[in-house]
């Protein structure tokens, strides 16, 4: 056994150097399907460079991985110029590459030259539409007041979206709201809505064979994808920086488009997309094994069952002992139910992004979040279930001369253990469910193809996701109830029957 | 002869209303005393008084000597068994259990509690395969006998019972008052007593406390109180209870 372990040892030992000499560095993507290709395109041209990459996709939108790359979290990922300056830098600089680079460099960002294709926001209508209303401009649909648009949350609030397109056009119309961009083209070619926002590069403007409107009053500016990265990467992995700059000027917006209707209407994964990119462009051969379905299901099992554990665990740990103080002292308790209540009203994506600038991307603040969020139903249930105990009782506990600590030991626990393992119960089911958000954010777990599925239309990969889900809540509930059996005393059990 | 509990000026009132005036009361020690009076006339706040559940805003309360304050009650409530209305029996506990409960949390050894247990079961008279029984599961009546059972586990030298047949079926309570009669009498401890019920109080008790708005009318044998009343209120109060023929023959 000795032997194992020092053999072990001296393996790891030999090892270090080899794996210290091969930088490792992490690129990150958003959440929709262009980033995520040229993310993995990034990956390949950092491994063909020497490095160790790895890539956290679809990580959510701008806010996210601009925090994640600021923090370390990622070391680079594909942003788009019109973004860095209205989004990233609220408009402080001209929109020209070196002033834009300039501006990026005091935050400790490089960037790379532009890639080619330019990614702006449009607005879109179904041929049909565009012929009833007669639009072939944005400036066009002044005169429609009643239509129905669905905008992209990301485009509905940022500086340079909405706000600014309608200032700029006078747009009327009230029934304007935020749809998942992926949904919103199902929404349109069904009928149901009559203008979305698009990238220009979409594989779906060809699909539907959608009418992009002028931008006739030149709104949207320049979105030129390029590569930011972390300044320090030209000292950590200088070939990395340099591999990337090779991909300036290859990719055009055909070029682009032809890669996003790959993924996108052929369905091919876009390790593959990338791949085959690298090969044809740079004559990179790269390795592509794709994971079996049992195996990526083990995976993101065990990813869900541990963002569930460790945070349920560690919410019963701190809400059973803050139940009780707040059933002890009626001022602090409800000081407490009102924290954790407030709490729990907190948008699950925005308390997602307040943690990243603290806890990093990935489990971390997804454990946090999901902590948070199992706090209040245990909380509740232990203050009510040790407050309910009847006077007579906890009179008579203390009668009997047990102390404070004894009778919460030996008489209001066990009395309330029914109503604190409902509690638990609760928040084990809702962490379940809400721990699916947490792929956003690079956690993982069932949310990843459930994500991916709903960016890539794939009703297959959707289910892949939220079977297991529904199953595991359904497993954890049944867990419950057995355990209610094992933990509730008998005695208990009787007495709510009769 | 010291009192085992000694009350001097002790009152006690409820967000501004007097629950209790200034009340001086001693009570003697091996013998059986009964709070009487009618609803909301302070009997079971005294009671509670005496075991340190609820403290005196002015005056004091001396167990055996001792005042009963915050940090001596504790300590104090071990050397008192405490009985109320619906036996306060904790539902996730066996009988067995309950009755247990502070002796097993005191560390005693397995074999003296369960000497202990068969013990009180038989001065109880509770049937032993009701003792791995939990209290949902037997009756009203079986439940005071446990409750019993935990009041004197610990061999304390009072008995303190609130309305302690007061939930019962008239024929399950008329066995029940016949077996605490005998069982007071063979333990020969201070038992204070709480009841509405003049009959039950003249049947127990050697001592009679009738309260009528948290003050003490009068003081004495049920003789006393059917002979001799020392204002109307107590006349009328023994006179308004029925079916007390027998005992006011039986002292006469």
């Amino acid at each position: 056994m000795r032997r194992v372990l020092l053999a072990l040892l001296v393996a790891i030992a030999l090892a270090l150097p080899a794996m210290a000499a091969a930088p490792e560095l992490r690129v990150g993507s958003k959440k929709f399907t262009e980033s995520v290709i040229l993310g993995e395109i990034a990956v390949r041209l950092a491994v063909d460079a020497g490095a160790r990459a790895t890539h956290r996709r679809e990580l959510g939108g701008t806010r996210i991985l601009w925090q994640a790359l600021k923090a370390g979290e990622i070391d680079l990922y594909v942003e788009y110029s019109g973004t860095l300056v209205q989004e990233i830098l609220g408009g402080r600089v001209a929109a020209d590459d070196a002033a834009l680079a300039a501006a990026l460099a005091a935050e400790g960002i490089g960037m790379t030259r532009p890639l080619g294709f330019n990614n702006t926001y449009a607005i879109a209508v179904m041929p049909a539409t565009a012929e009833r209303l007669g639009a072939r401009a944005i400036s066009d649909l002044i005169r429609h007041p009643a239509l129905r648009i669905r905008f992209s949350e990301e485009f509905l609030n940022r500086a340079d979206g909405w706000p600014a397109l309608r200032a700029r056009y006078g747009l009327p119309q009230a029934d304007v709201r935020g749809l998942d961009h992926d949904l919103a083209y199902r929404g349109l070619a069904a009928g149901d809505i009559d203008a979305i926002d698009v990238y220009t590069t979409d594989a779906e403007i060809a699909y539907y064979g959608l009418r992009v409107l002028a931008d006739d009053r030149g709104h949207f500016p320049h979105y030129g994808a390029l590569v930011v990265y972390r300044l320090d990467l030209r000292d950590r992995a200088p070939g990395v920086v340099s591999a990337l700059d090779r991909l300036a000027g290859r990719i055009d917006e055909t070029t682009m488009a032809r890669l996003n209707a790959k993924a996108k209407i052929e369905r091919v994964a876009e390790a593959r997309i990338a791949a085959d990119f690298v090969a044809a462009s740079f004559r990179i051969r790269a390795e592509i094994t794709e994971q079996e379905l049992v195996r990526r299901l083990w995976e993101r099992t065990l990813e869900h069952l541990g963002l569930v554990a460790v945070s349920l665990a560690a919410a019963i740990i701190v809400a059973i002992p803050l139940g009780i103080l707040a059933a002890r002292l009626a001022r602090l308790g409800q000081a407490i139910l009102a924290v954790v209540g407030v709490v729990q009203t907190v948008p699950s994506l925005a308390l997602l992004v307040f943690m990243i600038p603290v806890f990093g991307i990935g489990a971390g603040p997804a454990i946090v979040a999901l902590f948070l969020y199992s706090l209040l139903p245990i909380v509740r249930n232990t203050h009510a279930g040790i407050t309910d105990v009847p006077g007579p009782l906890a009179e008579s506990a203390q009668a009997m001369g047990l102390s404070p600590r004894a009778r919460l030991r030996l008489v209001e626990l066990p009395i309330a253990s029914r109503a604190i393992l409902a509690g638990i119960k609760t928040s084990a089911v809702i962490n379940v469910g809400t721990a699916t958000l947490g792929a956003l954010i690079g956690a993982g777990g069932y949310g990843q193809p459930i994500l991916t599925g709903i960016r890539l239309d794939d009703t297959a990969l959707i289910l892949e996701g939220a079977v297991p889900a529904a199953l595991l809540a359904l497993i954890v509930q049944g867990a419950f109830d057995a355990a209610e059996r094992r933990l509730v005393p008998r005695g208990l059990r009787l007495a709510a029957e009769r | 002869m010291t009192a085992m509990f000694a009350l001097k000026d002790a009152a006690k009132s409820f967000a501004g209303k007097t629950a209790l005036a200034p009340i001086t009361l001693a009570i003697a020690p091996g013998r059986t005393t009964a709070l009487i009076g009618p609803s909301g006339c302070g009997k079971s706040t005294l009671l509670r008084l005496l075991i340190g559940l609820v403290e005196p805003d002015e005056g004091e309360v001396r167990f055996d000597g001792t005042a009963v304050d915050r940090a001596s009650a504790p300590r104090l409530r071990r050397r008192m068994g405490y009985v109320i209305q619906d036996g306060g029996l904790f539902p996730h506990l066996t009988a067995r259990a309950n009755a247990a409960l502070m002796a097993r949390h005191l560390g005693w050894p397995r074999a003296a509690i369960e000497e202990r247990i068969a013990a009180l079961a038989a001065l109880t008279r509770l049937p032993r395969d009701i003792l791995d029984r939990y209290p949902a599961e037997i009756s009203g009546g079986q439940r005071q006998r446990v409750s019993l059972m935990r009041a004197l586990m610990l061999d304390p030298e009072v008995l303190l019972l609130d309305e302690p047949l007061g939930a019962l079926d008239p024929i399950v309570r008329y066995e029940l008052q016949t077996d605490l009669r005998d069982i007071f009498r063979s333990l020969e401890k201070t038992v204070v007593l709480v009841t509405h019920d003049i009959g039950e109080a003249g049947y127990f008790a050697d001592t009679l406390v009738l309260l009528r708005d948290g003050r003490i009318v009068q003081e004495g044998t049920l003789a006393d109180l059917v002979h001799r009343p020392v204002e109307p209120f107590v006349e009328r109060f023994v006179t308004a209870q029925r079916g007390l023929a027998d005992v006011i023959a039986q002292v006469s």
